[in-house]
């Protein structure tokens, strides 16, 4: 396209000179126009405040059974209602919720240091350990997720919990089992940007100076590739909710007494009928956090990439 | 190019082998013996727990079993459930139908759908009728099909039951198709999942097509076949949809070990009796040989559709170069 060189008008210069604005400063710009992208963000700092505060403000019991109440209705003398047993759902919501999302973050941050620490040592170093690692990854990435996950969680389940004792027990391998699962994505991309990056001139400055290579690896390259990383984190987390809620809906993840999400909606399915109430609401939150952290990660992969100027 | 396709299909051999032998090797490490059930019982005497586990094969060393397994898998023998006592490959071969009844249907359902929605709202990107299609894909790729599942039977086998909408709440697994009216219930009785699998698939893959449609638009051959007087249908239809596809045809066979594995979900909520539930009940009552062989079929998927999708793509796309 042929394009003309514009002569810098005088009433283009005298005008108050544009402020100068940092990349991220042009990002969360870019990042605010996008209304889904706000909304989402707006939905996780909400449903983050709910779970963190909201215990403390609403007191009721998430573990006490009462059968009298069992099967009341949502919006009646309980905000959503009770279970089978008479226990309160939206108790067991919040305290759910910190599980499940803590779930999510969890795995994700375990998921996005493997993988940034394996790309960054193959990118970085090529050649033979490139070769090496690149077929872990291979291998990784054709490992079937949902059905191993499933099986690890059972065959691991009470060893586990007895050294670690049952909540925390059960916790670590269902974090640790989804990101030991789901860190190869996030490999290639550090792996890629790791690749070209460290032909750049930046990088051949501080070898000159002499700075050894792990610094020049984490504090000169990785800044530089940080933005697919955080989209990848971000999409992550959702991920890690949803394959959270479905081990344990399939009932072999959390024991019945941890309420997450994924739990509560499992403790729902056999009254569909009755009281669909107690699988729907577990589900719906599951629902609206995969959906705002996708909405939310989508809006930042548009913000990052520097060339869609919006 | 047929080197590369060799190479590739001979690399797939021994990636099976590796997670074959990582699989088998949790299954036998993990603590939980599939003797469990018969050690508790005080009615079986101790030697014949003995013999029982001698029969079995279970007296030897894992990497001795796993030896064994690898080597009678190629003769058709995948071992021997201990649950159900007959054959790993017979029991499968009894699930399988069903679900690939299911998730065959469901993804040719999605594919029909994504294509023309992902065209037509790429081709009209500013319309509210795009904007209303990309939040309702985005809520289709989050949306977990226990969620869906559980609406539909709200709505087709609750709500609507006494209408000619309603729908069975629980598949019945011994019907068995032989005229029409057996026919028409095993449609009606499979329609919810396959609702919920078709529609759990079609959210990310309408995003594939849109995004691949929106990648091609603004290229120069589009300008070109614009420039020469085409008109607007056939430069969509023929021009971009043709080489916006070309990555969708490998998204279709890749997603296919995802669609199963959602159907693990949907066999549990319907209780359809697939090669899901199998694994789920299988798990629960340690009949290793049954998981390992149904692991074992996913990790096959895994890498046979990784496998034809590359292939596909060579095949589709000449600008790929094979060295």
């Amino acid at each position: 396209m042929a394009t003309f060189v514009k002569p810098l008008t005088a009433s283009a210069t005298r005008t108050t000179p544009t402020k100068i604005r940092s990349n991220s400063e042009l990002a969360w710009r870019r990042f605010k126009k996008n209304r889904l992208a706000m909304l989402g963000l707006i939905t996780i700092i909400l449903l983050l405040l709910m779970v963190i505060i909201g215990p403390f403000l609403y007191t009721a019991s998430p573990i006490k059974t009462d059968p009298l109440q069992a099967y009341q209705k949502p919006f009646s003398k309980f905000f959503f209602g009770t279970d089978d047993v008479g226990r309160d759902v939206l108790a067991r919501v919040l305290f759910g919720g910190r599980i499940s999302l803590s779930v999510g973050i969890a795995a994700m941050a375990i998921s996005i240091t493997l993988g940034t620490i394996i790309g960054a040592f193959a990118g970085f170093f090529g050649g033979a350990l490139d070769f090496a690692l690149m077929r872990i990854t291979d291998l990784f990435q054709a490992l079937p997720i949902v059905p191993l996950l499933l099986l690890v969680t059972y065959l691991f389940r009470d060893t586990v919990r007895k050294t670690f004792g049952a909540d925390l027990g059960i916790f670590m391998i269902i974090v640790g089992v989804i990101g030991a699962l789901t860190w190869m994505t996030n490999a290639r991309l550090v792996r890629s940007s790791f690749l070209a990056l460290k032909e750049r001139e930046f990088v051949e400055a501080s070898r000159a100076l002499g700075v050894n290579r792990l610094p020049i690896m984490f504090k000169h390259i990785l800044p530089n590739s940080i933005g697919p990383i955080i989209v990848a984190a971000t999409l992550n987390i959702g991920a890690a909710i949803l394959t959270e809620s479905t081990v344990s809906f399939l009932g072999l993840g959390f024991p019945s007494d941890v309420p997450t999400w994924g739990k509560l909606a499992a403790d729902g399915k056999d009254w569909i009928d009755i009281a669909p109430h107690v699988i729907l609401i577990p589900a719906f939150f599951i629902f609206l956090t995969a959906l705002a952290v996708n909405f939310a990660g989508d809006g930042l992969r548009d913000a990052l990439d520097p060339r869609r100027q919006g | 190019m047929w080197t590369y396709f060799l190479r590739r299909t001979l690399i797939a051999i021994p990636t099976l082998i590796a997670i074959s032998f990582v699989i088998f090797a949790l299954l036998s490490l993990a603590p939980g013996d599939p003797m469990a059930q018969f050690a508790t019982n005080p009615e079986v005497p101790p030697e014949v727990r003995e013999n029982m586990r001698r029969s079995l094969g279970l007296d030897q060393p894992w990497p001795v079993r796993y030896w064994k397994w690898l080597v009678l898998l190629p003769q058709g023998d995948w071992g021997w459930s201990f649950a159900a006592r007959k054959p790993v490959l017979d029991f499968i071969g009894e699930r399988m139908p069903q679900t690939l009844a299911v998730v065959g249907v469901s993804y040719f359902l999605s594919v029909l759908i994504a294509i023309p929605i992902g065209v037509y709202t790429a081709a009209r990107p500013r319309t509210w009728l795009s904007y209303l299609v990309s939040v309702l894909s985005m809520a289709g790729i989050s949306l977990p099909t226990f969620l869906s599942g559980t609406v539909f039977l709200l709505i087709f086998s609750v709500m609507l039951r006494d209408t000619p909408f309603g729908l069975p709440m629980i598949y019945d697994t011994q019907l068995k198709v032989k005229d029409w009216g057996s026919f028409v219930l095993q449609i009606r009785q499979s329609a919810m999942p396959i609702m919920v699998l078709a529609l759990f698939t079609a959210g990310s893959m309408t995003r594939f097509v849109r995004s691949s449609m929106l990648e091609n638009l603004p290229m120069d051959y589009v300008r070109t076949a614009r420039a020469k007087g085409l008109g607007e249908r056939v430069v969509i239809m023929k021009h971009a949809l043709r080489n916006s596809l070309i990555p969708v045809v490998t998204l279709v066979a890749i997603g296919i070990p995802t669609i199963f594995a959602g159907a693990i979900i949907t066999e549990q909520i319907f209780r359809v009796n697939g090669i899901g539930e199998l694994l789920i009940t299988s798990i629960n009552r340690s009949d290793t040989p049954v998981v390992m062989g149904i692991v074992f079929i996913f990790a096959i998927m895994v890498v046979f559709s990784s496998l034809i999708a590359d292939i596909v793509y060579g095949l589709l796309d000449p600008r790929i170069k094979f060295s």
